[in-house]
């Protein structure tokens, strides 16, 4: 087979799988988040942390759970690494620097899993299992809860309810996660993907040398680290290791289980508005931007023209060769789409033009589809901006589902779109104007630029994965990524739940003939308009000085 | 015995609702206005009121930073660029300054009828009392305070007229010459002041404060002066702000960066690249388009309280219009005459035309009207009736009619009153009458039936079908409103059967018959209740709690002073059709900010595209390739996209100041037109006004 036959029939494929669990999980998400009935576990754990599950809570308190949540679970997961010593199934690996445990578990906190230590050489089984693992899951739920607080903003009228956030975590992690962890866990078993406790063994290699090879509970953390969008992988080659990705069947799995809840939240964002039109004009702008994007990637990577990709039949450097073009093209766009930070591809060795591309993916803000919750939330954000300069257009005061979008509306919205570029450029300037933090740049010229502008763009929009090249386990690296982690994705939760707040006090405002349609292309093509103007064109002239300078001959 | 006979000059159905077609007109911009208002720009450097302005703010700041580094090292491109800077920050008050010009000529008017008048105060005044007069300055004059005026004099304060009757002239404050009436009681005992008593005398109990007459606050109004910023602007305003501070942020940030990559740039290069990428284009023109579309309002004759009003109106969902003066002429007119059996229309027409010579009501007129088109029927002269005895419309006979001399009588009236007086002089009703009589009812209309005595006998002649007639057009505005995603409900007092039979005609979506104040308080409550914002007209007294409730109500300057309180929208010219302008002006408004927005935004991609390779192809050639308008020089580049940014601000300012074309029509068609227009037109233009302008300057020394 070809490779670009390859390429259109596992893009093919994907979108077949995506096409067809798409209405039933959207479906299942809402009935989820809508129905009054409990499970007995989930009575349980209730009676277990304190919580009248039957109460709603105001925005405000909402917010404060989130935060206290996500304060508690950093610090579990900073101290379960500085004690990592002491611990059960630590391999023998010592305690966690300081530094690097903060960042680390900023990072698995805020969904990013920005990895700066090696996970094989680091981590001991248990921290991996009851600290990362258990973050994959939770921090997940944490964007998917957000959203689910957003859509109820606009569905109530005159109340200052938004949902309760430990109900609504539980259902997430026991109702949707967790089933769907175990079930594909299985699938990826089947595939060959590796799943024990065992420590490391030696190893003789076919050219008679040493080397280690760790096994450990991989399949049952990759499985989570996808679905999740977390992205953190149990190997530092991260899913190019055989371990976690062995062949293009788990490949195409694992980009399934990337982008199946962002996708399908779109149905579940239609169905509780009431209007499934509305999730399919939000899904046909993130189809738009991925298939875009995936394009443009395999674009460049096939067409890069060195002698060596030339011979290759396309840029094979940095690729797996069991992933070739399409099944590597397809993985780096819909991660970078939806802040996964898995990789199965050194980022570093894309083309220029393709590395672009997927610094300018993360840009975007990461809603194509975006990750779990977070991406849907980022889109009808940009949404709401879009409304904002249409709505004007048709003389009206500018209503999205049928909530007027008010000065508090677009002060929070405006500041949603402040928060990551501040931390994107800002990070990146200090960056490079620090000599000490311009020496960790290990390649000169335009190239070293877009390696620290892609950890920043990483960081802040709550990716993770990685340009390499870049030597980020100092303590200014591991210090600021991580409070840029932080910040990048407790900051615009505080917008959103705020605007949730603030739109579910008003009062549903009926639609007319006068009020502007936001479920037909025109809309669709405004909001990809306002993606590239607002969103993306803020990066230009960083853009214009790494990838485009290198690319551009 | 005189016979006065009065024809209407037109027929009834004539009267159009308005000319032309339905768009918002211009204003003209003169462009001396420019000139004149050049002080009042340069005026407005001082930072202070920058502030206010967060876009033009940054500009500003941006050309004091690049006129202190051209000072220290002074070359002929930081120079330019200078001065396109500081002439973009004048080009913006320059907008702001044109658009209160045309507000303050007008506050000169109305100062000049507010000149110092002497008040004759009443102290102690009772109704039918006398009572003693004093002079007091027209200032002096309180709350509750009486005043007399007599023809001739200016009265001294905003008032409601307790005593008398009198003519007054108002053109000082609606600009319409034409006298109208004022007088105690009802609903038209408003009088202003400033304005001019003609004829006879009239007590006014004083209901302002001073400094607070409606002279005052329309002075304050037209200046701007008490001008805050609407919601919707606060919230674009917060939008473009956000956007400066990102594009703030990638300039700041960009130094470093460009230092790393051995591309080290100028401040005034910086500067220009900040200024070309915020949102000059609308944050320049933002508050003109605000001011200017209060004075549209103020050029149709309506004042608005606030902003916010003109913008409510724009968002207005349901019209609550009154049927009497705004879907119809305001009175029934005879469109047709039903002779009964054995009779003829001549006849029927000729003796309807005897019973209502002297019947000087509208309804009485429009049948010798009728009389006079459809039969050609010539008006009696008065020889021709002598002896005649009119007899009067009462509420007890509910008739009207004629005795001519020799016995032969002539009535007009209600059917059943008619039949009784058939009865009474000995005949039969016809018994085609009853149908007929019913099937005009239950069309809506008014059955007058005709009857004559003679010869000892009496019988019926036919029926006069009175009806409203619906204003021409005013079945396509209602039409267009509904496009618009307006819902209009017609009010009136009229029963059931009527209102439905006019509301089918004129097309209104809804309406509420046999209306009380109540009634409608209870349906614009209802109406919000369900999230809807309402508009409503309306003068009398009665008037004023639904006027205060609704989100845009607006008075008759002919109402009580109590109604003009209440509204937060006075229409001088007391029309109400102008509801149906007023929301269009208010749409047009927030159209005109949107598309000025998204057009400075679009903007932004052909300038990344003149100013990016013009930093960095020096030290990356291959950026080269992004000069697709292949500009001639990085220095001229960077000119050209500075003074397009300038230049576009004094070439749009007409468009702020007149609002954006403005075709009612539905939210997708409007968006695509404008979308097409001013987001494509934004994302073009500038590249063809970069290049021309590029063109241009490559020849001038310095910048090559």
């Amino acid at each position: 087979m070809s490779t670009a036959a390859a390429g259109w029939w596992q893009a093919g494929l994907l979108v077949f799988a995506l096409a067809v669990s798409y209405r039933p999980l959207g479906d299942y998400l809402a009935h989820i988040f809508t129905t009054d009935k409990h499970w007995r576990a989930e009575r349980g754990i209730y009676r277990l942390i304190g919580v009248d599950a039957d109460v709603d809570q105001k925005w405000s308190t909402y917010l404060r759970a989130v935060l206290a949540f996500s304060a508690v679970s950093v610090l579990f997961l900073y101290g379960f690494q500085r004690l990592q010593e002491h611990l059960l199934l630590s391999l023998g690996f010592p305690a966690v620097k300081a530094d690097q445990a903060f960042n680390t578990a900023a990072s698995f906190v805020t969904n990013t899993n920005w990895q700066s230590y090696s996970g094989e050489s680091t981590m001991g089984h248990l921290v991996q299992m009851a600290g990362l693992a258990v973050q994959n899951f939770v921090s997940a739920a944490v964007g998917i809860v957000v959203v689910i607080a957003l859509i109820r903003g606009f569905i109530r009228s005159r109340t200052d309810r938004v949902g309760n956030f430990w109900v609504d975590l539980t259902r997430t992690c026991l109702r949707l996660l967790l089933p769907i962890s175990l079930v594909f866990a299985l699938v990826l078993l089947a595939g060959g993907v590796v799943d024990n406790v065992s420590a490391a063994h030696p190893v003789t290699t076919l050219a008679g040398q040493q080397q280690s090879v760790t096994g450990g509970p991989v399949a049952s953390q990759e499985v989570i680290k996808e679905l999740g969008t977390d992205g953190g992988g149990f190997y530092n080659a991260n899913s190019a290791h055989p371990f976690e990705n062995p062949n293009p069947v788990t490949n195409l799995v694992e980009i399934f289980l990337i982008l199946v809840i962002g996708v399908a939240l779109t149905r579940t964002f239609g169905r509780m508005v009431g209007d499934k039109r509305q999730g399919y004009a939000i899904l046909a702008v993130m189809a738009a931007i991925w298939v875009t994007s995936t394009a443009a990637i395999s674009f460049f990577e096939s067409g890069h023209h060195s002698a060596a990709a030339l011979a290759a039949g396309g840029a094979l450097e940095g690729k797996e060769v069991r992933f070739g073009i399409p099944g590597s093209s397809l993985w780096v766009a819909s991660t970078t789409l939806t802040s996964t930070g898995a990789v199965n591809t050194a980022h570093d060795s894309l083309s220029p033009l393709g590395g672009g591309i997927a610094i300018l993916n993360m840009m975007l803000g990461e809603i194509a589809p975006g990750g779990t919750g977070s991406g849907l939330y980022g889109i009808v954000v940009l949404a709401i901006v879009t409304v904002f300069v249409a709505g004007l257009m048709v003389g009206r005061t500018p209503e999205y589902l049928n909530k007027k979008i008010q000065p508090r509306e677009m002060k929070l919205a405006s500041l949603y779109i402040l928060t990551t570029p501040a931390l994107v450029l800002i990070g990146t300037g200090l960056a490079i104007a620090l000599p000490g933090e311009r020496a960790a740049v290990l390649n000169p010229g335009a190239h070293g630029l877009s390696e620290v502008l892609y950890a920043f763009t990483s960081t802040a929009n709550n990716n993770g994965s990685a340009f390499a090249g870049l030597s980020v386990n100092t303590v200014w690296y591991n210090s600021v990524t991580g409070v840029v982690m932080l910040l990048g994705r407790f900051l615009p939760i505080v917008w959103v739940l705020a605007l949730a707040g603030s739109l579910a006090a008003q009062r549903t405002v009926p639609a007319s003939a006068g009020t502007l349609p936001t479920h037909r292309p025109l809309f669709v093509g405004m909001l990809l308009g306002v993606i590239i103007l607002v969103v993306a064109l803020t990066y230009f002239p960083a853009q214009a000085l790494g990838p485009l300078a290198e690319g551009l001959r | 015995m005189s016979v006065t006979t009065i024809e209407s000059p037109q027929g009834p159905t004539t009267a159009p609702v308005s000319e032309g077609p339905h768009r918002v007109a211009a204003g003209l911009l003169d462009p001396t206005q420019l000139l004149r208002s050049t002080p009042d720009a340069l005026r407005k450097l001082d930072p202070r009121v920058q502030l206010r302005n967060p876009v033009m703010f940054v500009v500003q700041v941006g050309a004091v930073l690049t006129t202190i580094e051209a000072i220290a090292t002074p070359t002929v491109f930081a120079w330019v660029i200078t001065v396109w800077l500081w002439l973009t920050v004048v080009f913006a008050n320059l907008a702001e300054a044109v658009a209160e010009g045309r507000g303050k000529a007008q506050a000169q008017t109305l100062r000049r009828t507010k000149r110092e008048t002497m008040a004759r105060r009443l102290v102690d005044w009772r109704p039918g009392a006398a009572s003693a007069e004093e002079l007091v300055p027209g200032v002096a004059l309180r709350l509750g305070d009486h005043v007399v005026v007599e023809a001739g004099q200016v009265i001294p304060g905003d008032g409601d007229v307790v005593e008398g009757i009198a003519s007054v002239d108002e053109s000082a404050i609606t600009g319409e010459s034409t006298p109208v009436i004022r007088e105690s009681g009802g609903d038209r005992s408003a009088v202003t002041g400033g304005t001019t008593v003609l004829s006879d005398r009239i007590v006014v109990r004083i209901t302002s404060q001073p400094g607070q007459t409606f002279i005052d606050r329309m002075i304050a109004l037209v200046e701007g002066a008490s001008r805050q910023k609407t919601p919707n602007e606060i919230a674009l305003n917060i939008l473009l702000a956000a956007l400066t501070i990102i594009f703030l942020l990638a300039v700041v940030t960009l130094q470093p960066m460009a230092i790393y990559s051995h591309a080290r740039q100028s401040l005034v290069v910086l500067v220009a690249l900040l200024v070309a990428l915020i949102p000059t284009t609308i944050g320049a023109l933002l508050s003109a388009i605000g001011i200017a579309g209060m004075d549209r309002l103020v050029q149709r004759n309506v004042l608005a309280m606030s902003g916010r009003a003109v913008e409510a109106a724009g968002d207005v969902n349901t019209l609550l219009l009154d049927k009497t003066g705004t879907i119809t002429l305001g009175n029934r007119q005879a469109t047709e005459f039903l002779p009964a059996e054995g009779g003829s229309v001549e006849q029927l027409a000729d003796a309807a035309q005897l019973a209502s010579l002297a019947d000087e009501t509208p309804e009485g007129r429009s049948i010798v009207v009728l009389a006079k088109r459809e039969l050609g029927l010539r008006t009696r002269e008065e020889g021709e009736l002598v002896g005649a005895t009119f007899v009067a419309f009462t509420a007890q006979t509910r008739m009207s009619g004629v005795d001519l001399v020799g016995g032969h009588q002539v009535r007009k009236g209600a059917a059943s009153a008619v039949r009784e007086w058939i009865r009474a002089g000995g005949g039969k009703p016809t018994s085609g009458l009853g149908p007929m009589v019913d099937a005009i009812s239950a069309a809506g209309g008014t059955p007058l039936v005709v009857a004559e005595r003679g010869n000892g006998t009496a019988r019926a002649l036919g029926v006069i079908h009175l009806k409203d007639v619906v204003k021409d057009g005013i079945r396509e505005r209602f039409a267009e409103l509904r496009a618009m995603g307006i819902r209009t409900v017609m009010i009136t007092g009229d029963n059931q059967l009527t209102a439905a039979a006019i509301a089918t005609e004129a097309g209104v979506d809804d309406f509420l018959a046999e209306a009380t104040p109540e009634d409608k308080m209870a349906l614009i409550r209802r109406e919000q209740t369900g999230g809807r914002l309402v508009a409503m007209t309306g003068d009398g007294t009665n008037d004023a709690p639904a006027l205060a409730q609704a989100d845009v109500g607006v008075a008759m300057n002919t109402g009580t002073s109590a109604a003009k309180e209440a509204g937060n929208m006075v229409d001088l010219d007391s029309n109400p059709t102008k509801l149906i302008e007023i929301v269009q002006i208010g749409k047009q408004l927030l159209i005109t900010r949107g598309a000025l927005t998204t057009f400075s935004i679009a903007n932004d991609v052909a300038k990344y595209f003149a100013i990016i390779p013009a930093m960095f192809a020096a030290v990356y050639p291959g950026l080269d390739t992004l000069n697709i308008m292949r500009l001639h020089s990085p220095t001229s580049a960077i000119t050209s996209a500075i003074i397009f940014n300038a230049l576009i601000i004094v070439a749009l300012i007409p468009l702020a100041l007149r609002g954006v074309r403005y075709t009612p029509s539905s939210a997708s068609a409007l968006l695509r037109r404008n979308l097409w227009i001013y987001g494509l037109g934004g994302l073009v233009l500038p590249f063809v006004g970069i290049k021309l302008i590029d063109l241009i300057i490559q020849f001038i020394p310095g910048l090559r």
